[in-house]
């Protein structure tokens, strides 16, 4: 039921709104509104209760194992939200004065300094809202460096085939063509194929790293040759950095540009959909482009820095200064967690991602690369289970729904047949990990005993599986009464 | 270790299991000399009693002080039960709803979302929100040029939020689109019909960045005369009493865009908040960021999913209609439950109240010598006034009373002299209204009444 379908004419919340209705005759009337808009009319019970129950035929991180590769969903402390919700914090007005701010911009500026740190990269924007923002940001800082040399004929960007979709629709917002490059059977970047395709009109390569395909890029010393001698740069796509934390810092491996997934390495909540936060870091030549506005510390005292103090920057990517709620809890986390606290992430995050691969071939699942450690996630492809069933990845991952597991990401990358990108991330337990080997051994027995079973499946959520093409075909997308 | 559950036994049965014998062999694909030592620049880890503790003091040293700041973020009530739902678990840290089944709460949420804001601003349909207003306003400018076909040139008047048109720059200038400013009438504050030919789209701000209302009807009438299209940029408060985009015209605007802050996210030094947009029936295959529709499952039973995905970039990659991949979910879920709360009655009542309240402050405010209405328009909660003293020394010497003043305007349009945009919602009383006037009239009144003050400018590491 929907929440217009438990509206009354007329009902409302006297508590909740201004409770003298005033005139505004000053409006003219032909620019005033004819009709109210349609908006539920409930009480606050009413409301309470609806919503409440939503929130319950929801998986979420903070009910059930959520093992979805390159998502990053690891467990969101509570911390980060309360101390990130103190109401001066909250009340605070984006355009009021620094000295109203002192305190919120302390935080911002030890954030960028961490972050400074964890990449090894010499300055840091925390402005943009989200990682595809982030990118956005990198590519035009790349365009901005090669314009500022005079190097107009680097028109085109680099991407892995195994590259997040952001990142070639990124480069196409900066007006760049995407060239894309091939991968290995190992997985690795092919180096004969990127060789063949730098050249003078090599703007940059965007890489990420340990790649999509959950393992590390051997080659990547090799790489930043190849990228940097045609004169291109090279961009790092943080979404796996959670597998390297506080291990490996892409500055060391010679990156031009990051940007972090704030929501998945530090511990923000994914709120159904965003916030993100996707702060870039630049390496010393790029420095000048960085979006703003960012913190500086002069004599303990901390200022916003802006067009003004950086002319040569990027622009504003945001109305303010990008999504500082989310910004704080990071804070946060990063502040509990500390410098040691940071390496055991990468080190437990890859520990239960080799155990579970490790586990889950000792079960008899196909890993698309047994030869190569796990990063912090890594493939299992279904095609046999597919081939001798007809049960696909698909049908798998719905099936896991009933079993009280969230669906790995499935059918991505598009290279491995039939595939299961798993990401347990380092908050998971190994008691988690276990029921969740023997909850895909149990799947796999019912593929070939009552293959019907699963390729129905779910039978225990809300609903059974929709109809997407309809949706597509036949678009419902606002209630019509 | 923080948030991490493994005991000595655990570590040890799962590197048995792996085959290795510590967890530093399970890097050794990673090139030796790549290793990075002690993070030297990160302090130590904190337990939860110290970070709270951290946490509040520099919470308190920020302080709480009666705003009267808008410009483009709102102060308003945001009642109890939003954020109490909106941080539930279960909403708080669910991810993206690929797994429609699994997620069923936050896709019909969504729905309701867009439901409710395709009918504040009267269009056909609306997205799951973007990641705020000004980063819309970009999105939308990108949509309107890939609708239009043949023109790349978008109108976008003075009037519209400063920052708003350079985040529309930063995001559009790598397109080859071309960005024309349009002048404002000086005595009413808002856009006179232009002088232009061949543009893609005409951008309305309603209302405009100053607080005043524009026409809206006799400009998209004239945009869609010459061929363009209408982005009406709109605040959803204020469509509790304004003629939605929808209607505006013979046609209404194509495009509607806005920053959804009013509706339940709190000002939190300017995010997160969330954008939204809704647009016309026939421009639906070009809207950028994720929607939802509803269909049915096996059973014939109505549920909800992600539709329409083969716009984005997981799909279409290079080819999508915007780089976008997350939204700002969790701002529209507090939206949604505010919207719910406060119905079409109490979101009359805010935005009527706030309204009230700005036309009765700048009523106190310019009684007092030296200080006047910048524009003989109507306005809806917000207004420019003009002063006979320096905007920044009169802030400053608001902020050391406990009062943020409103947002000085002379750096951004010189020509409007000494300007500052003031702005009381429904969250001001008349005692705080009062208090306001009783300062500004001090300051305005010992100024003009003293000798040339320059010297009493404080310099950059004045204490106030």
């Amino acid at each position: 039921m929907l929440i217009f379908e438990r509206s009354q004419a007329n009902r409302r919340n006297a508590a909740q709104a201004p409770s003298a209705p005033v005139a505004c005759d000053d409006i003219p009337a032909h620019l005033r509104r004819k009709t109210r808009p349609l908006l539920p009319e409930v009480s606050e019970m009413d409301a309470v209760r609806h919503y409440t129950r939503l929130s319950q035929k929801n998986f979420s991180i903070d009910t059930h194992f959520y093992p979805l590769g390159s998502c990053t969903m690891k467990y969101n402390p509570r911390a980060g939200n309360q101390f990130a919700m103190l109401p001066q914090l909250l009340a605070r007005h984006p355009l009021s004065s620094e000295n109203t701010g002192q305190g919120f911009l302390a935080c911002m500026h030890e954030l960028q300094e961490i972050l400074k740190e964890v990449t090894g990269m010499a300055a840091v924007s925390l402005t943009p809202m989200a990682g595809a923002q982030g990118e956005f940001a990198g590519v035009a800082m790349i365009r901005a460096y090669h314009e500022a040399r005079g190097d107009m004929a680097r028109s085109e960007i680099l991407v892995p085939d195994a590259a997040h979709g952001t990142n070639p629709a990124s480069a196409a917002m900066c007006g760049y063509t995407v060239r894309e490059i091939p991968t290995d059977g190992d997985g690795n970047v092919d180096l004969t194929a990127l060789q063949a395709a730098v050249g003078p009109h090599t703007a940059g390569l965007m890489l990420t790293n340990p790649s999509t395909l959950g393992v590390f890029e051997k080659s990547i010393q090799a790489i930043q040759h190849i990228v940097h001698e045609a004169g291109g740069l090279l961009y790092y796509d943080g979404a796996n950095i959670n597998a390297i934390l506080g291990w490996v810092k892409p500055g060391d491996m010679g990156f031009d540009v990051i940007h972090l997934n704030l929501h998945k390495t530090f511990a923000t909540p994914h709120g159904g959909g965003g916030p993100g936060a996707g702060p870039v870091g630049v390496s010393a030549r790029l420095e000048p482009f960085l979006p703003v506005p960012m913190v500086a510390c002069e004599s303990g005292r901390y200022r916003w820095l802006t067009e003004k103090d950086r002319p040569n920057s990027i622009g504003r990517l945001s109305a303010f200064m990008g999504n500082a709620g989310i910004l704080l809890r990071a804070y946060i986390y990063a502040r509990m967690l500390g410098a040691g606290g940071m390496q055991r992430v990468a080190e437990f995050a890859t520990l239960n991602a080799n155990y579970l691969m490790a586990e889950l071939a000792g079960a008899g699942f196909d890993i698309a690369f047994p030869q190569r450690r796990a990063s912090h996630e890594f493939i299992v492809t279904l095609k046999k289970l597919k081939d001798e069933t007809g049960i696909s990845a698909m049908d798998v991952a719905k099936r896991l729904l009933d079993k009280g597991f969230h669906a790995p990401t499935t059918y991505f990358p598009m290279l491995v047949q039939e595939c299961l990108l798993i990401e347990p991330t380092e908050t998971e337990s190994r008691q988690t990990l276990d029921a969740f080997v023997a909850a895909l051994r149990e799947i796999r027995d019912e593929a070939y005993s009552q293959p019907d079973l699963v390729r129905n499946a779910p039978h225990t959520m809300p609903v059974r599986r929709l109809d997407d093409v309809k949706a597509a075909r036949e678009p419902d997308l606002v209630w019509k009464g | 270790m923080p948030f991490i559950p493994h005991t000595e036994d655990d570590i040890q049965a799962m590197l048995a299991c792996i085959g290795v014998p510590s967890i530093d062999q399970l890097f050794d694909e990673i090139p030796a000399a790549l290793r990075s030592g002690a993070l030297t620049g990160v302090p130590s880890g904190m337990v939860e009693m110290d970070i709270a503790r951290l946490m509040t003091e520099r919470a308190e040293r920020d302080g709480r002080f009666i705003n009267f700041a808008g410009a483009g973020a709102y102060e308003h009530h945001i009642p109890a039960a939003v954020w109490e739902i909106a941080t539930r678990g279960e909403f708080y840290s669910a991810y993206t709803p690929y797994q429609a089944e699994a997620s069923q709460g936050t896709l019909q949420l969504l729905y309701e979302f867009q439901t409710m804001m395709a009918s504040l601003t009267g269009m056909d349909v609306s997205n799951a929100s973007l990641y705020d207003g000004a980063s819309g306003l970009a999105e939308a400018v990108l949509m309107a040029v890939r609708a239009h076909k043949t023109s790349r040139r978008v109108l976008l008047p003075k009037t519209v939020h400063p920052f708003y048109r350079q985040v529309v720059n930063s995001i559009v200038r790598h397109q080859k689109i071309e960005l024309v400013e349009l002048d404002y009438d000086p005595a009413k504050g808002i856009t006179a019909l232009p002088q232009e030919k061949d543009f893609a789209a005409l951008v309305i701000p309603q209302p405009n960045f100053f607080g005043c209302l524009e026409e809206v009807d006799p400009l998209t009438d004239w945009a869609h005369a010459q061929g363009g299209l209408v982005i009406g940029l709109v605040n959803p408060v204020a469509l509790a009493l304004l003629t939605p985009p929808g209607q505006w015209g013979e046609k209404g605007a194509d495009i509607a865009v806005g920053e959804g802050q009013p509706l339940g996210s709190p000002l939190s030094s300017g995010g997160p908040y969330f954008g939204f947009m809704c647009c016309k029936q026939a421009l639906v295959r070009q809207m950028p960021g994720r929607i939802v529709g509803r269909t049915v499952d096996l059973d014939g039973k109505p549920g909800f999913t992600l539709t329409l995905q083969a716009r984005e970039q997981h799909i279409r990659r290079a080819k999508a209609t915007s780089n976008i991949c997350s939204n700002q979910g969790l701002m529209a879920t507090a939206a949604t439950i505010h919207m719910a709360l406060l119905g079409p009655d109490g979101l009359e009542r805010v935005a009527s109240a706030s309204h009230a309240n700005t036309i009765a402050l700048a009523e106190k405010l310019c009684a007092i010598s030296g200080v006047r209405k910048a524009f003989a328009q109507s306005v809806f909660h917000e207004t420019v006034l003009q002063l006979t003293i320096p905007v920044a020394d009169a802030l400053r010497a608001l902020e050391a009373q406990g009062i943020i003043g409103g947002f000085d305007l002379t750096p951004h349009y010189p020509e409007l002299g000494q300007a500052l945009l003031v702005c009381a919602t429904e969250t001001k009383t008349a005692a705080d209204i009062e208090k306001f006037t009783e300062q500004l009239k001090r300051i305005v009144e010992r100024r003009n009444a003293g000798p040339s003050c320059t010297k009493l400018v404080p310099g950059p590491n004045s204490k106030w």
